[in-house]
């Protein structure tokens, strides 16, 4: 087991190093100059000169990728350009907003996919089965920002059941009020293609021989399905949500920009527009390793699962 | 290729025949080809070429809703009664005829505005229909690009990594690794922040989202022709053709692609649809088509702001317009799938 996590460890390296490198270059040689972007419009040249000087934008390549390294060690990204705060400073306020609606989304849609999968994956080839099957391709098809417009539309403006948008200090006034409106939407819409994805897993499942011997012994259909088919579905269920964690700390960032949600995705993307590098190199750096430490740990839930997974 | 006729199908050709049996797959592709006919109608000008028209009065309802009831203006009330003559005193007086011949010479007519259009018009009073084939073909022309694009690149390095294996197929799978551990959404935030600022090199617009989805989007393809091309490089066929002198590239390109192409389409096809749902998003948010164009997500985002005066027409038109497309791709894809791979049919 140590064993394997020192391995495991040990290869993220180079991924992790690649990921710095790809951000640093592509920074680097496709951006722009950042002194030029810090400096605005009427920069006299000396003004942009010493930015440049400031920000070692002046040295050889290694030792700025040097420097790149060191933040990245340190946490310590300095200030954002757009808003003078500093980056570590930023991520940690506006880290809760984040959490407080995406907690409770990818909870909520777990938890609703999975009862719901399993009931259509036993009813297969009914008319349930395809209405819902059909049902879930055509509200595909639709876009998230259509389902979000008129949900905002309907249920906060015209009938007001919810505040259009904002945010307050406490966690549970978000929760009880602001949150519950972003929360609903974006778990009705991800619940048809999760429940078709997790359809799909059940299905393997029953098939199998052990379902059929289940049966046969006259095991009632309450444990087959919740014992045997469940259990044995999770490993991809598991791959499925560990995938999407990552996601839980950027946020639907969608749904915060539509309901002024002060969450990470919102900076992330209001960094994009102001070209304010420093916040996005620092995002996608940190989200690549929690991505990394995320399949880590999946990897080790699977034995936890299946006792049968080997490790090595 | 020029085949005997009468000779049993290929693969193609069986693949073909079932595609054909299948009647909700063929009605799909006969909606994707209307769209198909109505985008290229529409790119070389034929059909809504003038969308940037003010045809309409702003926010003119569509047809079926008839006119919308005249307001009157309270607060701006017209001069009563006759203009003040001011003849005596005005100084620029002995002007007055020569402006009016002035006047008399030009002639402003005011363009007709429609009260009503078939599908309404928005905020400027431009033909919400119009927008709507013009939208269909920025995005759909984005969507099959970019897709393109990804399934190239995801191909090539897949077959390269497949089929060389070694020290290429390892730097290949670190390229993959470095480009997975990347959550999604923020490896196209990067690349949009980079490429806003590099106009240079490429402008913004269709050409810089297409290249923004092509390089966040190719890891899929990349896996699955990768095994793929593991399986087939040792299987006899390869073997043999390597026996009798294939080249490298031939063997890749001319005996082992044939062979795994029904995944690539199928892939292909997959991604035209992401792609056309990621550009209506980055669209939206700014992130993508230039703004002297319009997509359905440019639709969208002006759409928003005319719901709350209650003229939902935009944001009905521009969904129905991309719901029938996707829909409609997504259930050719699906009878593509089975019909090149009828091992799979109704595994979902």
């Amino acid at each position: 087991m140590v064993a394997y996590l020192i391995r495991r460890l040990w290869q993220m390296i180079p991924t992790l190093l690649g990921v710095v490198l790809l951000v640093f270059f592509l920074f680097k040689s496709f951006g722009g100059d950042p002194a030029e972007i810090l400096g605005g419009m009427n920069a006299s040249p000396e003004q942009i000169e010493a930015i440049r000087t400031q920000l070692g934008l002046n040295l050889p390549v290694w030792q700025q990728l040097a420097i790149f390294l060191k933040q990245i060690a340190t946490f310590d990204w300095g200030k954002s350009w757009a808003t003078n705060e500093p980056v570590a400073a930023m991520f940690l306020s506006r880290l809760p907003a984040t959490l407080t609606v995406m907690g409770p989304i990818l909870l909520l849609e777990v938890l609703l996919a999975i009862p719901l999968a399993l009931l259509v994956a036993y009813r297969r080839g009914s008319l349930t089965d395809r209405a819902i099957m059909v049902v879930s391709t055509v509200a595909l098809s639709i876009s998230l920002l259509v389902y979000v417009i008129v949900a905002q539309y309907l249920f906060a403006y015209r009938l007001g059941w919810f505040p259009v948008q904002g945010w307050s200090a406490s966690v549970w006034t978000n929760l009880a009020s602001y949150a519950v409106l972003p929360v609903a939407v974006s778990a009705a819409v991800a619940l048809a293609p999760q429940t078709r994805l997790y359809r799909s897993f059940f299905l393997d499942e029953i098939g199998q021989d052990y379902v059929r011997t289940a049966r046969a012994k006259g095991l009632p259909e309450r444990v087959v399905l919740l014992k045997h088919v469940l259990r044995n579905a999770m490993i991809p269920i598991l791959t499925n949500v560990a995938v999407a964690l990552p996601g839980v700390f950027v946020g639907s960032f969608l749904i915060e920009v539509f309901f002024s949600i002060p969450g990470l995705g919102r900076e992330v993307l209001l960094a994009v527009n102001r070209s304010d590098y420093p916040v996005i190199q620092a995002v996608t750096i940190y989200l690549a390793m929690v991505t990394m430490a995320v399949n880590l740990l999946t990897d080790l839930l699977y034995k936890a699962v299946d006792p049968r997974v080997v490790l090595k | 290729m020029d085949r005997a006729a009468g000779a049993s199908p290929g693969v193609w050709g069986a693949a073909w025949k079932r595609l054909r049996a299948d009647r909700v797959g063929m009605t799909a592709l006969a909606v994707v080809l209307a769209f198909v006919v109505l985008v290229v109608a529409a790119g070389l000008g034929g059909v809504a070429a003038d969308w940037r028209a003010e045809v309409g009065v702003p926010d003119a309802p569509p047809t079926l809703l008839g006119p919308r009831a005249p307001t009157a203006d309270p607060l701006v009330a017209g001069p009563a009664g006759p203009a003040a003559d001011l003849r005596d005193i005005d100084p620029l007086a002995p002007r007055y005829a020569e402006w009016d011949a002035a006047a008399q010479r030009l002639r402003a007519t005011e363009a007709p505005r429609a009260q009503t259009l078939p599908l309404g018009a928005d905020r400027q009073g431009r033909d919400v229909l119009a927008k709507a084939i013009q939208g269909a073909r920025v995005s759909i022309t984005v969507g099959v690009l970019a897709a393109l694009a990804a399934t190239l690149l995801g191909t090539l390095l897949g077959a390269l990594a497949g089929f060389y294996g070694g020290r290429l197929g390892d730097g290949l799978e670190w390229l993959y690794n470095v480009f997975t551990a990347i959550p999604n959404i923020l490896l196209i935030f990067t690349f949009a922040a980079v490429l806003s600022r590099a106009d240079a090199l490429l402008p913004k617009g269709v050409w810089s989202i297409v290249v923004i989805l092509a390089l966040t989007s190719w890891t899929g393809i990349y896996r699955l022709v990768r095994a793929e091309f593991l399986k087939h490089a040792v299987r006899d066929y390869v073997r043999a053709a390597e026996a009798i002198g294939a080249s490298a590239s031939a063997r890749i390109f001319r005996h082992i692609l044939p062979n795994v192409s029904h995944v690539v389409l199928v892939q292909l096809s997959i991604h035209v649809v992401a792609a056309i749902k990621s550009e209506v998003i980055l669209s939206y948010l700014g992130l993508g088509v230039a703004v002297d164009q319009v997509s359905w997500g440019t639709m969208l985002a002006e759409a928003q702001g005319e719901l709350i005066l209650g003229h939902w027409w935009q944001l009905a038109a521009a969904t129905a317009f991309m719901a029938v497309f996707v829909t409609a791709f997504s259930l050719f894809t699906d009878a593509l799938r089975d019909a090149l791979d009828p091992k799979l049919r109704g595994l979902e």
